[in-house]
């Protein structure tokens, strides 16, 4: 017994691969258990949390009309979370989605602004796409820019970058291109996405981005490239790739997909600008990246559950009186189950046993 | 000159009152990065801090009635507050120091959390009480006054300058002065120093690394609710504004950075950054509108990170293990 001070109650150890079922029985069961701690919080507000989960999947599925609502609220999220993954993976801590969006946005409705009237309706969209790509990208490139060359924290650059460009949409809103009571002028019909299927091509865009991002990430150089560097950048510096430029291509890219996803929220869902269209898709996106494990195809389900989360919480406002930022705690506690379910993945405890007290006796 | 001289003491009473928040958000989360944790949560945490630091008073204040007592409502804000910050920060420890999560990404879990709490509860107690939550006007002056004698206030120029803010300016001036001399001159602040610095050096020197842990990151993240409660109670004079308090907390995270994690220098850092913040109200050029001059405290934060990144000064760094998981089975 005099081993049992130096044995403590629980040892950790790392994991060997575990079956692939198993983890994913891990992970459903925690989205499971955020969803019951949700139930918690609808309790304190005096509802019953099997009735409003009821009213918040009526109001997100419960109908076509719903169904094209919960999917608008979809497609920015799921193209944003793509445009953050090769970032996340490379360890590069993008949170300046948000403002990539508004950059994007931005320079599409310059296009438009420039140019509408005087082209036919697909060279426009195909000419306000690439100024959102392009301001999108350059929005993204900056902070990248600084921590290649001298490292500067890159997690409150890109978040201080939102600021300054929703300030200067918000000036261009409220003083030279204001058409009335601090809103812009609405776009033409040639400078507005098609609806297919009842809902804005923006779904074909995103879906077609979730493809190409997977076969980047997995199959070309340039993929690999930054899923070394992820690991570590020494690893990346030995075998002699250029971390620094790598870094700044990733986030040229990371913006120009946020910029894509601005240009659709903005040609699409909104038909004008305003200082907050990202309206924190570029926030949300994160968890939907992060909750995927940056798997594209995983985003598609994640992006229409957190959509779901989302409207039915508006839905759960009009009809029970709950806030809708009940959508924000739950989205909270599920990353929060989804992180610490990592863990259990990963490790195994072993708890001291007579069994291992007799092993270390014996030695 | 005089109307100038008055302007400028206006301003910089001004920055005071929207720097003291400031304050303590950053106070708060450099006792938090002294530990080695990155709690990018400080968002989340000052909505929280907001949220419950004013339910805590307007509670207070519909069970005891008119015998309401402004210091006792001001101590209730400050537990109320530092509860939830503790809470929250509890969360972010558990996962990150026992769980082994991604700091950044549980840093940014907790910033949706803790805003998605703070506007839920800030909107629940407006839905409860039918009309919107605030406290007494009697009770408000303890919060947003000085605590000073009018004596002593009217002294010309130097009284407001020197007595005019409110009591919890004072309160981060101590706090700051605290927290300096614990990280300097006492054993258990050195021992936090060490954690930050090298988790494995000071596992071997018998300090309890995870101990330390929790303990900077709860106590870091209930001093900066507090903020968040300052900002509610005095700023947005006691009534929920979510609008306001927005992008609070993540100045707060660049402060740390502009104030090279001393404690001391939050002072000066955090009055500056008020003033930033508050130029284009007290201080309007005609030749910016004001969209464009409402985004200077970005802007400078920006050339503060571009700075401080620039000048690689061995004594002006984060905590060496900054952001970084220790494991002791991994060493």
């Amino acid at each position: 017994m005099k081993h049992e001070a130096n044995t403590p109650l629980i040892r950790l150890a790392k994991r060997d691969a575990m079956s692939g079922g198993a983890i994913w029985a891990i992970r459903v069961g925690s989205i499971v258990l955020s969803l019951l701690i949700g139930c918690l919080v609808i309790l304190i507000t005096g509802n019953n949390p099997f009735k409003a989960y009821g009213v918040m999947i009526q109001g997100s599925l419960g109908g076509k009309v719903y169904l094209q609502q919960t999917i608008k609220i979809a497609i920015p999220l799921l193209g944003c979370a793509l445009a953050i993954a090769p970032c996340f993976k490379m360890r590069f801590w993008n949170i300046g989605a948000e403002g990539q969006i508004t950059a994007g946005a931005l320079g599409a409705t310059l296009i438009a602004r420039l140019l509408d009237g005087k082209l036919p309706s697909l060279p426009l969209l195909l000419l306000m796409c690439l100024a959102a790509i392009v301001a999108g990208g350059i929005w993204g490139l900056i902070p990248a820019f600084f921590k290649a060359k001298w490292n500067s924290n890159e997690t409150l650059f890109t978040l201080m970058m939102n600021y300054i460009i929703i300030g200067v949409v918000g000036w261009l809103q409220n003083g030279p291109w204001e058409a009335r009571q601090g809103r812009m002028a609405q776009f033409s019909k040639d400078a507005t996405l098609p609806k297919v299927l009842g809902i804005h091509c923006g779904w074909i865009i995103v879906l077609v981005l979730v493809l190409l991002m997977f076969f980047y990430m997995r199959y070309t150089k340039q993929g690999f490239e930054i899923a070394v560097i992820g690991d570590s950048k020494n690893t990346a510096s030995y075998a002699g790739m250029k971390v620094g430029y790598v870094m700044m291509r990733t986030m040229f890219l990371s913006g120009a997909i946020c910029g894509i996803t601005g240009f659709i929220i903005l040609s699409g869902a909104n038909g004008t600008l305003a200082s907050n269209i990202a309206n924190g898709v570029g926030f949300t996106a994160i968890t939907v990246a992060w909750l995927s494990q940056l798997n594209p195809f995983a985003m598609i389900v994640i992006s229409m559950m957190l959509a779901i989360l989302t409207k039915g919480a508006d839905t759960l406002q009009t009809q029970m009186n709950v806030p809708a930022s009940l959508s924000n705690i739950i989205i909270g506690l599920l990353l929060f189950c989804m992180l610490g379910c990592e863990f259990f993945i990963n490790f195994k405890m072993i708890f001291r046993s007579r069994k291992t007290e007799k092993e270390v006796d014996a030695k | 000159m005089t109307g100038f001289i008055n302007g400028l003491i206006l301003l910089i009473v001004a920055a005071i009152s929207y720097g003291t928040p400031l304050m303590f958000g950053t106070l708060g989360e450099i006792l938090t990065e002294k530990s080695g944790n990155l709690n990018l949560g400080v968002e989340g945490i000052m909505f929280m801090g907001g949220a419950f630091g004013l339910g805590g008073v307007f509670y207070y204040e519909k069970l005891v009635g008119e015998n309401a007592n402004g210091v006792v409502a001001i101590l209730v804000a400050i537990l109320a507050a530092f509860i939830a910050g503790a809470f929250a920060s509890l969360i972010f420890s558990f996962l990150t120091t026992t769980l082994r999560a991604n700091q950044n990404v549980t840093g940014l879990a907790l910033s949706i959390f803790g805003t998605g709490v703070g506007q839920f509860t800030g909107e629940l107690m407006r839905v409860k009480a039918g009309g919107y939550v605030t406290i007494s006007n009697g009770l408000k002056v303890f919060f947003s006054n000085t605590p000073f004698p009018k004596a002593l206030t009217d002294i010309p120029y130097v009284g407001q300058l020197l007595f005019g803010h409110s009591v919890f300016f004072y309160l981060g001036l101590l706090l700051a002065i605290g927290m300096h001399l614990y990280l300097n001159k006492t054993r258990s602040g050195m021992f936090l120093k060490a954690v930050g610095e090298n988790p494995a050096t000071a596992d071997a020197a018998g300090i309890n690394v995870a101990r330390n842990k929790y303990a900077a990151t709860i106590i870091g993240g209930g001093i900066s609710a507090i903020g968040g409660m300052i900002y509610i109670t005095s700023i947005a004079s006691c009534v929920w504004n979510h609008e306001g308090l927005a992008g609070v907390g993540w100045l707060a995270v660049a402060l740390v950075i502009f104030c090279l994690w001393r404690p001391l220098s939050t002072i000066w850092g955090s009055i500056l950054f008020g003033a930033l913040m508050i130029m284009y109200l007290r201080f309007p050029l005609p030749f910016i509108p004001t969209d464009i001059y409402k985004i200077l405290p970005y802007v400078v934060t920006i050339a503060v990170l571009i700075l401080t990144s620039l000048r690689n000064n061995k004594d002006k760094q984060p905590p060496a293990s900054l952001g970084l998981p220790y494991f002791r089975e991994e060493r």
